[in-house]
């Protein structure tokens, strides 16, 4: 018998998952616990498996061995009868919002509680206190995606992920596309939503920095596996490895090299 | 008002049909060539049968070349068509070297055809100068044509018979110069016009006396006879023997001179068949075709209106079976992307066949008519339909696949919800494109007797009347235009989201 490092109070508990796409493992061996309530980052270089992992968390993919639970139940494949109701447990946002450009941005948030049959009455109220929790104006509701900013349309997408109240939130590079104010924008809104409505959150990204700001808990991940788990600033204190070292190095602001106030205090 | 004029019209119809039409008479079908000449002799033969009283005949004349034809006696769509010796020994007995009458006759009734004697003319081809050239050149035999690279139009029919263009060129040794294909409606004005020195004629063609045209002596005796005569499906004679001895009564009596007369009457004066096969049956010569130039009949609104409502059908009834075959068709094979590039080779190589050749093929199994050109046209529609349905579904991106998985969309949901809106912009594209390629396609219909825009674009071709040839040709073009542009507002009704 493995010893289970995993507690009552783990949303997320991966164990011995080895995950392939096309032929090539994408994951290998990893071991994660991740704890409820709490900003999960999953942190690596393009390439590295991250997203992969993410889609073992959903169901849309099924790991080759190892099992994965969420919320106490193993994750079974999306497409399986049955898996609705563990699907209401999470919300999704992908890179450019994952919105279906065929619908306005009432009907992609409101889709979900569609699905379940909601009263319009119901449906109506939570859409309007969800405008407010996301800061996005009524009057965008009925727009396609399409003539939303990038910041509005993943915006839209948080909203949609929040409707049916979810204990987990995913967020696969949810600021990667946008232009640098909007990305801190959004950061400090997520970090306060979250705070305050209590989510379970785990994100995706290569951005250090943003890494940094959101995580309770960073997992680095180097081409499939756990280079090493910690908080922020235990990664930057205590590298687990050379590689880890020169990777968390990167984040290190280049401007400062190029005004000659290079500060390394901070980082080493 | 209307409606009560129409309901008016219609019990005169039916009465009509009620008196002329005792149902209990058995049914004879004649056909025709679509030229003058079938034309005129087919109602001929249907007067002639009537006038017998055995029989009920229904009229499919026109119907459209050779190859049609003899089809549909094969296939039994006809009973009976008036045909020519050389014809039915080259492409019905395959014995092109049988030259006289009864030798041919004899064989092609132990093959079962009652064929009947020579109706007296013999409309074989020939080769046509305009007088002033022939005149100017010393051309009046074939032979005189040697040393000379005269240009030429000819009808396919005689680039292709074994006793045409390619016989003559060789039996006198002639070098021409260059021979182009064309139909006599387009080869006369081609000659008009000095475009090329001569055309192929038959030698009962009004168009000789109208244009004054001389034909050249066969002094090498080339050209095969095509005697006029009558050619039935096996076991007509013992079936009907009174309408086969009333139709045996013509024997002999149209020599060269009357069937000219009666093909100019039709073609130049432009009087209906029906008066001119009467005019003749009851012994009264009819006019000869002089200056006498009767105004051309235009279109009537009524048969316009029952073009476009056959047009019309021809492309919604194919464009239906496309639909309700290649819209499940795509979504079935379209996450198999390997089967799903087979499926579209498939109806691709389907859509290469050029239209008339695929129209063609439908014959032997369901005749000619309306039936055999729909399934053509739905074949024909089906590429851009299956094409249209694969790249919508296959063009979704993946992670829109994965949001919808995750929502917890049932397999209908998706497809109802997610990915047939978002194929729709390229199904309906596809839609758009297969409708619009079958108004086309559907103008060809007409040659194989389905009707539609395209009877007056073949009619007008064979009655060498360019006018009825735009009747038909410019509605046909409009309908594609039409419904391209109702398409295209369609889509974007339905596409708001782009």
């Amino acid at each position: 018998m493995m010893p289970d490092p995993a507690t009552a109070a783990d949303a997320v508990v991966l164990r011995r998952v080895t995950a392939s796409y096309g032929g090539s493992p994408v994951l290998l061996e990893v071991d994660l616990a991740l704890a409820a309530r709490q900003t999960h980052v999953i942190l690596g270089p393009s390439g590295c498996g991250k997203s992969t992992l993410l889609r073992c968390l959903t169901g849309i993919l099924v790991p080759g061995e190892g099992t994965v639970t969420v919320l106490g139940r193993d994750v079974e494949p999306a497409s399986t009868p049955g898996q609705r109701e563990a699907n209401h447990a999470t919300g999704l946002v992908l890179q450019d919002g994952g919105l279906f450009p065929h619908l306005t941005a009432r009907a992609n948030v409101t889709l979900p509680a569609e699905l379940n049959r909601w009263s319009p009455h119901r449906i109506d109220s939570r859409l309007a206190e969800l405008e407010g929790l996301v800061r996005l104006s009524g009057t965008l509701r009925d727009r396609y995606p399409r003539a939303l900013s990038g910041g509005q349309r993943q915006r839209v997408a948080l909203m949609r992920a929040l409707f049916l109240d979810p204990p987990l939130l995913l967020l696969d590079e949810p600021f990667s596309a946008l232009d640098p104010l909007s990305r801190t924008e959004l950061q400090h809104e997520l970090k306060s939503i979250v705070a305050a409505l209590g989510k379970t959150v785990v994100l995706v990204t290569h951005d250090i920095p943003e890494a940094l700001f959101l995580a309770d808990t960073i997992t680095l991940l180097d081409d499939g596996r756990v280079a090493q788990h910690g908080s922020g600033p235990d990664l930057i204190r205590h590298p687990a490895s050379a590689w880890a070292r020169s990777f968390m190095q990167a984040a290190v602001p280049r401007w400062r090299h190029l005004l000659g106030v290079l500060d390394g205090e901070a980082i080493r | 008002m209307r409606r009560h004029r129409m309901v008016a019209l219609l019990a005169v119809a039916v009465g009509v049909a009620g008196c002329s039409t005792p149902p209990d008479r058995p049914v004879v079908r004649i056909g025709s060539l679509r030229d003058v000449e079938g034309n005129l002799l087919g109602e001929l033969f249907a007067q002639t049968i009537e006038s017998a009283g055995e029989v009920r005949v229904e009229r499919r004349l026109g119907l459209g070349g050779t190859g049609v034809v003899l089809a549909a006696l094969a296939a039994r769509e006809i009973d009976l068509l008036p045909q020519y010796s050389g014809t039915l020994a080259d492409l019905i007995l395959r014995r092109p070297a049988l030259t006289s009458f009864d030798s041919i006759r004899v064989l092609a009734r132990s093959r079962g055809y009652d064929v009947s004697g020579p109706l007296g003319f013999n409309n074989t081809y020939g080769i046509g100068f305009r007088r002033v050239v022939a005149e100017s050149a010393g051309v009046r035999r074939i032979s005189d044509l040697r040393g000379r690279p005269w240009r030429g139009a000819v009808t396919p029919e005689f680039e292709q018979s074994v006793n045409g263009l390619a016989s003559m060129a060789k039996a006198y040794g002639l070098t021409l110069g260059p021979v182009r294909t064309m139909e006599h409606a387009l080869s006369y004005v081609a000659l008009a016009r000095g475009d090329v020195d001569f055309v192929d004629v038959y030698t009962t063609d009004a168009t000789i006396r109208q244009q004054d045209l001389v034909v050249l002596e066969d002094d090498g005796g080339v050209f095969v006879r095509y005697d006029g005569l009558i050619l039935a499906r096996p076991g007509f004679a013992a079936e009907f023997p009174r309408s086969w001895a009333a139709l045996a009564a013509l024997e002999g009596r149209l020599a060269d001179s009357t069937m000219t007369r009666l093909n100019s009457a039709f073609e130049i004066e432009r009087r209906p068949a029906a008066d001119i096969a009467a005019e003749f049956l009851s012994g009264l010569a009819p006019p000869s075709g002089g200056p006498v130039v009767v105004p051309r009949q235009s279109v009537t609104a009524g048969r316009w209106g029952r073009l476009t409502v056959e047009h019309l059908l021809l492309v919604g009834v194919s464009l239906a079976i496309a639909l309700v075959v290649g819209l499940p068709l795509g979504v079935a094979v379209s996450h198999r992307p390997r089967l799903a590039k087979s499926v579209l080779a498939m109806v691709g190589v389907i859509q290469t066949v050029p239209g008339i050749a695929l129209l063609c093929f439908f014959i032997p199994v369901f005749g000619i008519g309306w039936q055999p050109a729909v399934y053509a046209l739905a074949l024909y529609a089906l590429l851009p339909v299956v094409q249209g349905v694969i790249t919508g579904l296959q063009q979704i991106e993946a992670g829109l696949r994965e949001v919808a998985a995750v929502l917890g969309m049932t397999t209908w949901e998706r497809r109802r919800r997610v990915e047939f809106p978002l194929a729709a912009p390229a199904v309906l594209a596809g839609i758009r494109v297969a409708a619009v390629i079958n108004v086309g396609t559907a103008a060809l219909a007409a040659l194989i007797g389905a009707g539609g825009f395209g009877t007056l674009i073949v009619t007008g071709l064979a009655l060498n009347d360019w006018r009825v040839v735009m009747q038909g040709a410019l509605p046909s073009a409009g309908l594609a235009v039409l419904l391209h542009l109702g398409f295209t507002a369609l889509e974007a009704r339905v596409v708001k989201w782009r």
